[in-house]
C-alpha cells in the first residue's frame, strides 16, 4: 500500500485548520445509532408506496383506484386529482438547478399524461409495506401509449414526438413561440471566432456523446410526514437542503411555508440528487387523509428510474491552435438531455466547457432538451464532466499532433487570474497553473509506464462552487464548551470542517465545539448542502458567528476585571487585561464565570458570501491496462490534484477528491442507462455497474492551495471538481495504451473492443 | 392475512423472539419490527452489502435471509460490534482514517470488514478489496476504508 497524500503549501498558519479530529458525528455513524432518513420510525406510522408507470411517454385516460382502497389494511390512495389547484406557477431556484412548480407537481403526480417509465401516477397508505404493494397491482389505469424518443438529438428534430403541448424554445431568454422539445437555446461569444480559426495552424473538430449515469447514493430516497389537524406537517427526510423541501413541499401543496417544517436526518449520499422532492408531498397527502404519519422510501429501481440521472449529453467542440501549441479559437454545441421536464445544467456545461484555457475567441450554443426519461438532476458539478471530456481529449489530440508533452500545452493555455471566460465572467486568483505543475512535478508523472497495452492520461478539470446564504448559532456553555448549530445537513464531515473553523477563531480545541444540524424551525435559513459551498459559506457563517463572541466575551471579561472593554484583549485563545497582563483567562475559564456575568454568551453568524468567485481546478493522471483480448481496461494507478484554497480537515478533502475520482472511473468506464425501446433495463445495482473496491487501485491526492482571495480562511470548496477530469484523462490513457480514440461514454469493453477491431483492419488494409 | 410466524433466534448474543409473516426478509424484522436500524437498506435484492450481518459466523445480506430462517441461528449486527468497554478496532480505525463521508454503508462494510478478520486475520490489500467487494460505498473511493481495515487488522493481531 502506498502512501499517497500529500499537501501542498500547508502554510502552518493556523492551529485547528489543516489538522485531523475525529468527526462529531463519527461515533453515531460507526456504531449503527445514526438515524437516516430510511430509519424513522413513529407510533402508528403507515407505509406508503408509489405506483409508477411502465411506459415511457402515454396519455392518462382514467385510473380506477377503488379494488385497491377496498384491500384490508389500506387507509388511502391518492392521484393527481388530490393535489390543491395548481396556483401561480413559481419558479424556485435551488442552487443546482431551477424548478418550475408545475414540473415539480407533475413530476411527483403524473396529471393527464406520463412522460417516462418510472413516472409516479399514484401513491398508497397502508398498515404494511407489503400490502401497501399489494395494492398498487390493483389499481387500474388506462393509458394510450404515444410514441416516445429518449435520444437527446432525436429529440430536438421537428418530426421528433413532442412532449409538452405548451413548451415552446426560450431563444437567448426570448420565447421563439416555436413548439419544440428545445426548451431554451443559450449562446455565449468571446472574441472574433472566425478570425481565431483563420489564424489557427492546427484545427480538431469532433462528435461525442455520454450516456445518463445516476448519483448512485446509497440510501434511496425517502420521505415522512405528518399532517396534524392543526394544519402544522412535519417532513422528516435526507436532503440536501431543509429549506429547499420546505419550499417545494409547500409550493406543491398551497400552504405557506410556516406550515411546513422539515426535518433533515442524516443523508445517506446526496451528491446533487438530493435537492428536489420526490415523496414529501405526496407522504403529506396521504397522512392528512388518514391522521397518521406516512413514510415512503424508493426501492433501488424506483431510485433509478424516477430519480435524477445526471443528463445524458451530445457534444460538438472545435479547437484551433497555432503551431506552438496556443489555442486561438474554440467553439461547442452542446445538447443537454434535461429528462422530462426542462431544467438540465446546460448554463453550467457552457460556461465550464472552455473554463480551464485561456482562449481568446470562442463560441457555444447550449440547448436544454426535453425527453422520455426521468426529469435529471443536479450531478456533481453538474454538466462539466460531460463538456470536460470532449474539451480534453481534444487538447490531448493538439499535443500528440504538435508532439508537445499533455502538460506543456495545459501549461501553456492555463486560465489565470484576469482572463475572461466565454461566459463573460473574469477569474479572481484561481488555481489551475498550481494544479497541472503539481501533477507534472508529482512522483506518479515522474515514474515511465512500462509494460505492453498500457498508457497514461492526463486531463484538467473546473467546477464553479457556489456561496449563498448560510446560518450558524453558537452557544457558549460554562464548562467551556460551545453549542453550535446550523443548516447544512453534513453528507462528508461537514459538521468537523464548520466546527473547525469556529475553534481557530476563538483558539478553542475542535472538540470543544458541538455542531449540531438544525430543522427548519430551530436554524436560520440555510441553502443546500450542494455547489461544494457548506465548508466555504457555513464556515464563514462559522467564522462571523466566532467573531460575535469572541466580541461578547471581551465585554464580559471586562465586567469580570471591572475593567473598559478597550482594556481587554484576546491573543492566542486567551482574553487578556491590557493594562496588567498578570490578569489573564483562557476561554474555558472565562466561561466557567459566566453565570455571574449577564446574558447569555450566543453568536450568530448570517452571510451570503458572493458565488462564482471561487471556482476549483483539477488535475487527475490515470495509468490504464488494456485487454486487448475483451477490451477490459483496468485503472492501474490514479491521481487527483486539487486546489482546495485551504483544506480546513485535510481527510475529509481527500475524502471528496478520491469519491468524486471514484464516481468519474464509473462514469468513464462502467455506467450507463441502458435503454431499449424507451425503458431502462439495468435499474438495480447489479446491472448499473458501480466502481466496487476491487475495480480500484488507492487514489492519490495532492491538495494544493491557493487561498481564496475573500473567505476568510481561503477556502474554496472541495465537493465537486474531482468527477470533471477523469473521463478524459482516461479516455487519452486508451489511446496511449491502444491507439484508439473513445468519443462516446462510458468506454464499454465492446467499444474499445470494436475500437481496436477497426484499427487494426485499417492498418492492415493500408 | 397471511399467518405469522413464531421465531426464537440470537442477536448479539441476546436470545429474542418475534413474530413474522413468512414473506418479511430478516433485514425487514431487524428494522422495522425490532427498530434495530443500524443495519442499512440500500438495494434490498442483494447487490451493496449495506444489510450486511454475520450469521452462524456467515457473512450475509439479510435482505436474501428471510426472517424465518433465523430460527436457531446466531446472529451479529453493527450494534452488537462496539462493546460498554468501547469500539471495536474496525469502528475506531474507519473514525481516525476517516474512511466513512454519509456513512450509510458503513455497518455492513464493518460487519464484512469483521468478517474478514474473523477468516483472515492478516489480509493483504488485495484481499481485503476482495473481501469487499460486495459493498458499495459511493462516497469515498474505498480508498480510507481499506486503510482503515488493514489498520485494524493490525491492531487485532497485537491485541490477539
Ligand atoms: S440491502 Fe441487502 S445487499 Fe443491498
Ligand atoms: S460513506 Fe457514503 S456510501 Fe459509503
Amino acid at each position: 500500500m502506498s502512501a499517497t497524500s500529500t499537501s501542498v503549501n500547508g502554510n502552518g498558519k493556523y492551529k485547528v485548520i489543516g489538522t485531523r479530529p475525529i468527526r462529531p458525528d463519527g461515533v453515531d455513524k460507526v456504531t449503527g445509532r445514526a438515524l437516516y432518513g430510511i430509519d424513522m420510525n413513529l407510533t402508528g406510522m403507515l407505509y406508503g408506496q408509489i405506483l409508477r408507470s411502465p411506459h415511457p411517454h402515454a396519455r392518462i385516460r382514467g385510473i380506477d383506484t377503488s379494488k385497491a382502497a377496498a384491500l384490508e389494511g389500506v387507509r388511502a390512495v391518492v392521484t393527481a386529482k388530490d393535489l390543491p389547484p395548481a396556483g401561480a406557477d413559481e419558479v424556485i431556484s435551488l442552487v443546482e438547478g431551477t424548478f418550475r412548480l408545475t414540473h415539480l407537481r407533475s413530476n411527483i403526480l403524473a396529471g393527464d399524461k406520463v412522460l417516462y417509465q418510472g413516472h409516479s401516477v399514484a401513491a398508497v397508505a397502508a398498515t404494511s409495506l407489503h400490502i401497501a404493494e399489494e395494492a398498487l397491482r390493483l389499481i387500474e389505469v388506462d393509458y394510450e401509449i404515444l410514441p416516445d424518443v429518449v435520444d437527446v438529438v432525436a429529440a430536438m428534430q421537428e418530426d421528433a414526438p413532442l412532449l409538452h403541448d405548451d413548451l415552446t424554445t426560450q431563444e437567448f431568454g426570448e420565447d421563439s413561440g416555436k413548439k419544440s422539445n428545445i426548451a431554451s437555446h443559450i449562446q455565449f461569444k468571446l472574441g472574433d471566432l472566425e478570425k481565431g480559426f483563420a489564424e489557427s495552424d492546427i484545427i480538431v473538430e469532433e462528435e461525442f456523446n455520454t450516456a445518463s449515469v445516476h448519483q448512485g447514493y446509497i440510501e434511496s430516497h425517502n420521505a415522512t410526514a405528518e399532517w396534524k389537524t392543526d394544519g402544522q406537517l412535519t417532513v422528516w427526510t435526507s436532503t440536501q437542503g431543509a429549506f429547499g423541501v420546505q419550499k417545494q413541499t409547500a409550493g406543491i401543496l398551497g400552504i405557506p411555508v410556516s406550515k411546513v417544517k422539515v426535518v433533515p436526518m442524516e443523508i445517506g449520499g446526496g451528491f446533487g440528487g438530493k435537492i428536489p422532492v420526490y415523496l414529501a408531498p405526496q407522504a403529506a397527502l396521504l397522512s392528512k387523509l388518514t391522521g397518521r404519519a406516512v413514510k415512503i422510501v424508493m426501492t433501488r429501481t424506483d431510485v433509478f428510474q424516477s430519480t435524477g440521472p445526471t443528463p445524458a449529453s451530445y457534444v460538438k467542440v472545435k479547437l484551433g491552435a497555432d503551431k506552438t501549441g496556443k489555442l486561438l479559437a474554440a467553439e461547442a454545441n452542446i445538447a443537454f438531455a434535461a429528462g422530462a421536464f426542462p431544467g438540465s445544467p446546460i448554463g453550467a456545461g457552457a460556461v465550464c466547457v472552455f473554463s480551464c484555457y485561456d482562449i481568446p475567441n470562442g463560441l457555444v450554443n447550449g440547448y436544454d432538451v426535453v425527453l422520455n426519461k426521468p426529469r435529471s438532476a443536479a450531478y456533481r458539478a453538474p454538466g462539466s464532466t460531460q463538456v470536460n471530456f470532449a474539451v480534453e481529449t481534444l487538447v490531448d489530440e493538439i499535443a500528440e499532433k504538435l508532439g508537445m508533452d499533455p502538460i506543456e500545452i495545459r501549461l501553456l493555455n492555463a486560465a489565470e487570474e484576469g482572463m475572461r471566460r466565454v461566459d463573460g465572467a473574469v477569474y479572481p486568483r484561481i488555481g489551475c497553473r498550481e494544479t497541472l505543475e503539481q501533477a507534472r512535478a508529482h512522483e506518479h508523472y515522474q515514474t515511465p509506464l512500462t509494460g505492453p497495452h498500457r498508457g497514461r492520461g492526463i486531463a484538467t478539470g473546473f467546477w464553479m462552487n457556489a456561496g449563498l446564504k448560510s446560518t450558524v448559532t453558537a452557544s457558549v456553555n460554562e464548562d467551556g464548551t460551545v453549542n453550535l448549530m446550523e443548516g447544512s445537513t453534513d453528507i462528508g464531515g461537514s459538521r468537523a470542517s464548520i466546527a473547525m473553523q469556529f475553534a481557530e477563531v476563538l483558539g478553542l480545541p475542535a472538540e470543544a465545539i458541538n455542531p449540531m444540524v438544525g430543522d427548519t424551525s430551530s436554524v436560520g435559513y440555510t441553502e443546500l448542502t450542494g455547489g461544494s459551498r457548506v465548508t466555504f459559506a457555513t464556515g464563514w457563517a462559522a467564522y462571523e458567528a466566532a467573531n460575535e463572541v469572541k466580541r461578547i466575551l471581551i465585554t464580559k471579561a471586562a465586567l469580570y476585571w471591572e475593567a473598559k472593554v478597550e482594556e481587554v484583549r484576546f491573543e492566542d485563545g486567551d482574553f487578556i487585561h491590557a493594562s496588567d497582563p498578570e490578569k489573564r483567562l483562557s476561554f474555558k475559564e472565562l466561561a466557567s464565570h459566566l453565570v455571574d456575568l449577564g446574558g447569555p454568551v450566543v453568536g450568530t453568524g448570517a452571510v451570503d458570501p458572493d458565488s462564482g468567485v471561487g471556482g476549483s481546478f483539477t488535475t487527475c493522471l490515470a495509468d490504464v491496462e488494456v485487454d486487448p483480448e475483451t477490451g477490459k481496461v483496468k485503472i492501474l494507478r490514479f491521481t487527483m490534484v486539487q486546489d482546495a484554497g485551504t483544506a480546513i480537515h485535510p481527510s475529509y478533502v481527500e475524502g471528496q477528491m478520491q469519491g468524486g475520482s471514484a464516481q468519474g472511473i464509473g462514469w468513464a468506464l462502467n455506467e450507463e442507462y441502458f435503454y431499449s425501446e424507451g425503458r431502462m433495463k439495468n435499474a438495480s445495482f447489479l446491472d448499473y455497474r458501480m466502481p466496487t473496491c476491487l475495480d480500484l487501485p488507492m487514489i492519490e491526492t495532492v491538495i494544493v492551495e491557493v487561498p481564496h482571495p475573500q473567505h476568510p480562511f481561503g477556502v474554496r470548496g472541495v465537493g465537486e471538481a474531482s468527477i470533471v477530469p477523469p473521463p478524459a484523462a482516461i479516455a487519452n490513457a486508451i489511446y496511449d495504451a491502444v491507439g484508439v480514440r473513445l468519443r462516446d461514454l462510458p468506454m464499454r469493453p465492446d467499444r474499445i473492443f470494436s475500437a481496436c477491431l477497426e484499427k487494426q483492419a485499417a492498418t492492415v488494409a493500408t | 392475512m397471511s399467518r405469522k410466524l413464531y421465531v426464537n433466534t440470537t442477536i448479539n448474543g441476546e436470545e429474542i423472539e418475534f413474530l413474522c409473516e413468512p414473506r418479511q426478509s430478516l433485514l425487514e424484522v431487524l428494522r422495522d419490527d425490532l427498530e434495530m436500524t443500524g443495519t442499512k437498506e440500500g438495494c434490498n435484492d442483494g447487490n451493496c452489502g449495506a444489510c450486511n450481518v454475520i450469521m452462524d459466523g456467515v457473512l450475509m445480506n439479510s435482505c436474501l435471509v428471510l426472517a424465518a430462517e433465523a430460527q436457531n441461528r446466531n446472529i451479529s449486527t453493527i450494534e452488537g460490534l462496539a462493546t460498554p468497554q468501547g469500539l471495536h478496532p474496525l469502528q475506531q480505525k474507519f473514525l481516525e482514517n476517516a474512511s466513512l463521508q454519509c456513512g450509510v454503508c458503513t455497518p455492513g462494510f464493518l460487519m464484512a470488514a469483521k468478517s474478514l478478520l474473523d477468516h483472515n486475520p492478516d489480509p493483504t490489500e488485495h484481499e481485503v478489496r476482495h473481501w469487499l467487494a460486495g459493498n458499495l460505498c459511493r462516497c469515498t473511493g474505498y480508498d480510507k476504508i481499506v486503510r482503515a481495515v488493514c489498520d485494524a487488522a493490525d491492531v487485532v493481531k497485537e491485541t490477539a
